[in-house]
């Protein structure tokens, strides 16, 4: 039994109005849409084959992320013995989960799941989706924008290898939430006077306008409300050390969010980096080798010691 | 034998129970995964200790596991390569440091230890001693490249962990 559409009527009658235009079998195919349990295969339609190989990138082509679990905070001695403070990322079994090109979806796009989830913690039109596209059940899909090149065939797993150490990334993430905050912890007020006979107003905002013109106080004056909670990237965090055999990530400085969190890592923006050093689309890995005695890779620091430069 | 790669799999095939490629992944020791890391490690280890577990329900928790791990290999780590002695407040020491700043000058340092704050491969010691007749307290971590030396010279006996009365005592033990 065949589900009739709207396109399906419209195609009949143009082919009643004008029965001498012939159109293409794919469309009328198209218009009669049976029920099957298949997942449909479009080969025919779209012609996009994306292969899993390690393509060349361009200064415009854009990678994917990896979305990774926030773990904690301490500080290492590089090999300089300087003190270097680090944030461990755990990028915990990702996987692409769905493809989005132009053809379906208009955009080019790679959905990336993390974690792991069984299928009675998850709803039902979660698990369809899993379903629908072959994919274990994750924990957090997030997409990534990328450029056309930098595609990658569904099911793939993307390590910690995808980035380099040494290189810089930018890290979102949801921020650490405050509660109601204050005008001054929230947006750095002054507040007022400790002394001099200040009544009642040494934390509070003070003035919040002009007298009868306006009249009214503008909208998005800085008051205390909820802070914290929202979703911030932090810019420019440097690579640090990668683990490929426990795909653990250690980079410079802070990362938006508490420990046990979601963070969606992506390469830098601002201070771009070298293209030739990074697996592009992603980095395959090899049959001979073997992922577990790996050694952690630590970013190159350079050969000349800091400290005995300063002279 | 399932793979690892997923894109191998022609579109075609029904997944009827997604939760059946949870066996297929390849444990190593070191590795950390949220899949079911109790199921695939009984049947490895036929000793008599469990493996311990590395996944919890919670991710946070899991996350802190995890940096407890890490912490407990670096201490590990930099106790094979040099000998690090049990040090406790009342104990007198010598130290050998290796000062970056300084153009790297190896300094000794001598004094008694004060206090002693546990936190893995970051445990300092504070240390107090008389520098040019001044009395000074410094913070060292324990587990750092620059230190290159510890050497007990005595050990007093003290009935607290924090020392910290000996400010007020000029004299009393050798600062």
């Amino acid at each position: 039994m065949a589900a009739v559409s709207r396109g399906l009527i419209s195609y009949l009658r143009n082919l009643s109005i004008n029965p001498n235009r012939t159109i293409s079998p794919s469309i009328s195919t198209h218009f009669l849409r049976t029920f099957s349990s298949d997942a449909l295969i479009d080969e025919g339609e779209s012609g996009r084959i994306i292969k899993a190989e390690p393509r060349v990138m361009t200064p415009n082509s854009k990678r994917t992320g990896v979305i990774a679990v926030k773990c904690g905070m301490t500080a290492l001695w590089d090999k300089w013995g300087a003190r270097v403070p680090i944030t461990v990322l755990w990028c915990d079994e990702n996987i692409v989960s769905q493809v989005k090109t132009p053809e379906k979806e208009g955009i080019t796009a790679l959905q990336i799941g993390c974690g792991h989830k069984k299928e009675k913690h998850l709803t039902k039109p979660e698990v369809g989706h899993f379903r629908a596209q072959g994919v274990p059940l994750k924990r957090k899909l997030r997409e990534f924008p990328v450029t056309e090149d930098a595609l990658l065939p569904l099911g793939t797993q993307i390590s910690v290898r995808h980035f380099v150490p040494g290189q810089y990334v930018d890290v979102t993430g949801i921020t650490k939430g405050k509660g109601f905050q204050g005008v001054m912890k929230r947006h750095g007020f002054k507040g007022g006077p400790a002394s001099h006979g200040a009544s009642l107003s040494h934390r509070s905002p003070g003035s919040t306008g002009q007298r009868d013109a306006p009249g009214k106080v503008f909208k998005g004056k800085k008051m205390a409300g909820r802070m914290g909670g929202k979703q911030r990237t932090v810019k420019n965090v440097w690579v640090y050390k990668i683990e490929p055999a426990r795909n653990l990530l250690w980079v410079r400085g802070q990362v938006p969010g508490n420990e046990g969190d979601f963070v969606f890592i992506k390469d830098a923006w601002y201070k771009k980096p070298d293209i030739s050093t990074l697996p592009f689309p992603t980095y395959f890995s090899t049959e001979d080798e073997d992922e577990s005695s790996l050694e952690p890779l630590v970013a190159d620091l350079g050969e000349t010691d800091p400290f005995m430069a300063a002279d | 034998m399932f793979t690892k790669s997923y894109g191998s799999l022609p579109a075609s095939c029904k997944i009827t129970k997604p939760g059946f490629f949870l066996g297929s992944h390849i444990l190593s020791n070191r590795g950390i995964t949220t899949s079911n890391v109790s199921q695939n490690s009984d049947p490895e280890n036929a000793s008599a200790t469990p493996a311990p577990r590395i996944k919890f329900k919670r991710l946070d928790k899991t996350a802190r596991h995890i940096m407890q791990i890490l912490d407990r290999e670096a201490v590990e780590e930099v106790r094979t390569q040099r000998e690090i002695p049990d040090i406790r407040p009342g104990y007198i020491i010598q130290l050998r440091l290796e000062v970056p700043e300084n153009k790297r000058r190896v300094s000794t340092v001598k004094g008694i230890v004060i206090a002693r704050r546990n936190a893995g491969v970051n445990t300092t010691i504070r240390l107090r001693r008389m520098v040019a007749g001044v009395g000074i307290e410094s913070l060292l971590p324990l587990y750092s490249p620059n230190v290159k030396e510890i050497e007990i010279l005595d050990k007093k006996k003290v009935r607290r962990a924090k020392l910290y009365y000996l400010r007020d005592k000029m004299n009393a033990l050798k600062k």
